[in-house]
């Protein structure tokens, strides 16, 4: 057996479809949404530390940096969620025709973008601007 | 008609019947996550301006504080399930793999731990 057997799939040659962008885009999301948990962490420590360390935490998470990820994590979150949902669907054995892999794909990139722009729609009309 | 040899049978060898057991927690975890995060992102639209005193208050409410220990617990959860089966596909030298899979569980581990406690402490009040 030669030890150099190319990969399968030959990514230099293979030609990215919506059904395995997604795919990939799932793992991203699942990757960035563990490292987003540290966020959360940090959040439920700041309210047990007390009302100081938690004003010093809503100064952070308002800081423009952050706020440009928080929206990033929110996008990663309704699309992980959203093509969970279409995960567990052909899980159960439904879905796996093409056109309906390829429908129930569009509909959880739009369904993703929706949602996130309603979170920060909200958020926006509570505070001001959102950066 | 069995395919398992004689052998095998006799040494009790063959299926453990454990085989889906990552599999079936992960869409469990998934599962229980659908409605927990759901509530979870949208009660936070409800805490964007709190002050800290109003956070308090609505986490110390129990059916609040059993539903953020039960949100933490399973996302920590499927998070780790997730980056073990990432870490198995992409890292392929043994020693790192193994490296890997333990810094993540224990990172894991401690972060849901930190949370849970974070929880349970804001809910009993003690400070």
């Amino acid at each position: 057996m030669s030890p150099v057997k190319p990969l399968s799939p030959h990514l230099q040659i293979y030609r990215p479809q919506l059904t395995s962008v997604l795919s990939i885009t799932h793992r991203i999301t699942g990757i960035a949404l563990s490292i987003g948990t540290c966020v959360l962490l940090y959040w439920l420590l700041s309210v047990a530390a007390g009302p100081e360390q938690y004003a010093k935490a809503q100064t952070v998470l308002r800081c423009w940096l952050v706020r440009v990820a928080l929206i990033g994590w929110t996008w990663a979150f309704f699309y992980h969620l959203c093509n969970g949902i279409r995960h567990l669907f052909w899980d159960a054995g439904y879905g796996f025709a093409l056109g309906t892999a390829y429908k129930s794909g569009y509909a959880v990139l739009v369904a993703s973008v929706i949602f996130t722009g309603l979170i920060w729609a909200c958020v926006v009309s509570q505070q001001g601007a959102p950066l | 008609m069995s395919l398992r040899s004689n052998l095998g049978r006799v040494k009790g060898l063959g299926s453990a019947k454990q085989g889906v057991h990552h599999w079936r927690v992960q869409r469990l975890s998934a599962l229980a996550l659908i409605p927990l995060s759901l509530w979870f992102v949208t009660a936070l639209m409800g805490l964007v301006t709190a002050p800290h005193s109003a956070v308090v208050a609505w986490l110390a409410q129990p059916h609040i504080t059993v539903l953020l220990l039960a949100l933490v617990t399973a996302l920590f959860w499927h998070a780790q399930l997730g980056l073990q089966v990432v870490i198995e596909d992409y890292i392929h030298r043994p020693g790192r793999q193994i490296a890997a899979q333990l810094v993540v569980r224990a990172g894991a581990i401690l972060g849901a731990l930190a949370a849970l406690v974070a929880i349970l402490k804001i809910s009993l009040g003690i400070s």
